[in-house]
């Protein structure tokens, strides 16, 4: 029984970084219909810039805030320059670029820092808080990371005129334009917040998988996965999909199939979604009356 | 003393050209009708207006130019479209429709003005916290309409208003689009199908017909036309 309960409380940790890295997807998904395939890999190269910064000596923190400075540049850059352009092609293009972006960053990591695995400190003391057995601190500190990236957010989105006007973008650009939103700003912003999202999502789950280009790959799947679950258009769901994922994925490898297998897990719950409830558990169909 | 003052306008969707050379007058707190059959190009000079389609020709907004900005930028300097359709925020409450209506304000009058709205569409008030896209038709309409006057516009633009709405639905609205432009000194730029509605409430005129303006005046005189009362009012 403990050993169960140790698997939940652990699934519940990386299902935070899931559930960050799938909310990045949604806010991407919401505004663009696309989904960000080079997320995964934008939150890598964020851990490497982290990890490049404790190196030359900065603190933990100091070194995390620069990191999300640099990654909300980083993810609007990418969307003036990359994005952007490509606003109006065919949707297998714009995937197309995504796997581009991906495969450079991919690449670029690679060639600057190498291949090899790097170890990734945490914030977080060593010795389980409270004295728990089930709970390393570390991943109750990324619990409570998550709790306050979401927490975060949901007040910017709900309670902030910005907020507001940056849901008014993704729901309707042609209006927004008449109330004198600049949507491709505030497409913009939305991808910096992405990309911010992405990088705590990296550099939380960073100490558990080790540092290297590749650590993001099933990372990014569990993400999709979640937010499928949840809901590809639903905020709330993805968040909700990243937990269940990371205790579905801890239980079901360590009682049922193995670690080995666990990555189909994600694959597994991707394929039941679509065919049982394509629109996620929290997904709703959009009222609308002629 | 016009407050909009269009000469020479065309505009086009790619390669087809929809209007040839259009031009008209909103008088400051005057009310102009455009008149005119489906596809005659009411709603593209509305769009071209306003920088949602590629445009030539001069437009000149409070003795300003403003032919070569950007739509949010047009909104800004004053003019709140309401577009066909209504432009609703389907997802967002009624009253974050309301609140984007003002985005642009830093004013600290927003409170008033958002009042005032349900002063003039009490139904949106029992609707606040409602998803805009579950509104009726003439609810939605409403909000559209509130939407914009939250910009505090000089100039309203609106895209036939009365479409898809029952008749006792419409004489509201137009009732109320009349207090509006008297208590508040907004001019209205209005496109309608319905031609004895927006006759009534103009006082200048214009028919399109295929992209080219073919008759202007007083709402009178168009009436008295006898090719305009046969083709557009009916009798």
């Amino acid at each position: 029984m403990d050993e169960f309960i140790h698997q939940v409380f652990s699934g519940l940790a990386t299902g935070g970084v899931y559930a960050s890295l799938a909310l990045a997807l949604v806010m991407i998904y919401q505004a663009t219909h696309h989904i960000n395939f080079a997320q995964g890999e934008m939150a890598m190269t964020s851990t490497y810039l982290c990890w490049a910064l404790i190196e030359v000596g900065l603190p933990y923190w100091v070194a995390f805030l620069v990191t999300l400075v640099v990654s909300f540049g980083l993810g609007v850059g990418i969307q003036r320059f990359v994005i952007q352009p490509v606003e109006k092609a065919p949707v297998l293009s714009v995937v197309i670029v995504f796997i581009g972006v991906l495969v450079i960053l991919n690449s670029l990591v690679g060639w600057i820092f190498g291949y090899t695995m790097k170890s990734f400190p945490s914030p977080f003391p060593e010795k389980p808080l409270f004295g728990n057995s089930f709970l390393s601190s570390h991943e109750l500190g990324v619990m409570a990371m998550t709790f306050l990236v979401v927490g975060g957010l949901f007040a910017f989105l709900r309670l902030t005129p910005l907020g507001l006007a940056m849901r008014a973008a993704a729901a309707n650009p042609v209006s927004s334009h008449l109330v004198g939103i600049r949507v491709n700003q505030m497409l913009a912003l939305g991808w910096g917040l992405a990309a911010a999202i992405g990088a705590i999502a990296g550099m939380m789950i960073a100490p558990i998988t080790f540092l290297d280009p590749n650590m993001m790959y099933g990372v990014l799947l569990y993400a999709s996965a979640a937010a499928l679950l949840g809901g590809i258009d639903n905020p709330f769901g993805a968040v909700l999909g990243g937990f269940i994922l990371g205790v579905l994925e801890n239980v079901i490898g360590a009682f049922v199939i193995g670690t080995e297998l666990k990555l189909t897990v994600a694959l597994g719950i991707m394929v039941i979604t679509l065919l049982v409830k394509p629109s996620g558990l929290l997904g709703k169909t959009v009222v609308t009356r002629v | 003393m016009n407050l909009l003052s269009v000469r020479d306008l065309h505009a086009s969707y790619g390669s087809i050209r929809v209007l040839h050379g259009v031009s008209l007058d909103v008088e400051l707190g005057g009310v102009t009708t455009v008149l005119g059959a489906n596809g005659a190009g009411k709603t593209t000079l509305l769009r071209a207006i306003c920088g949602m389609v590629s445009r030539q020709g001069e437009i000149t907004f409070e003795g300003k130019r403003i032919d070569g900005k950007s739509t949010p930028d047009i909104a800004r300097s004053g003019i709140a479209h309401v577009p066909e359709g209504r432009g609703t925020f389907a997802p967002l409450t009624t009253e974050e429709n309301l609140r984007l209506g003002a985005y642009t304000r830093k004013d600290k009058e927003v409170e008033n003005d958002y009042e005032r709205v349900f002063e003039y569409f009490p139904r949106l008030r029992e609707r606040r916290a409602q998803q805009a896209g579950t509104l009726s038709g003439g609810e939605q309409q409403m909000l559209a309409i509130g939407r914009a006057l939250m910009l505090r516009p000089k100039l309203l633009v609106l895209d036939e208003p009365s479409f898809g709405l029952a008749p006792l639905i419409v004489q509201e609205i137009f009732r109320i689009m009349r207090k509006i432009n008297e208590e508040q000194q907004v001019s209205v730029l209005l496109v309608e199908q319905n031609a004895n509605l927006a006759l009534e409430f103009a006082d200048r005129a214009c028919v399109l017909e295929t992209g080219r303006v073919v008759i202007s005046g007083t709402p009178d005189e168009l009436s008295n036309n006898e090719d305009i009362r046969r083709a557009y009012l009916g009798y």
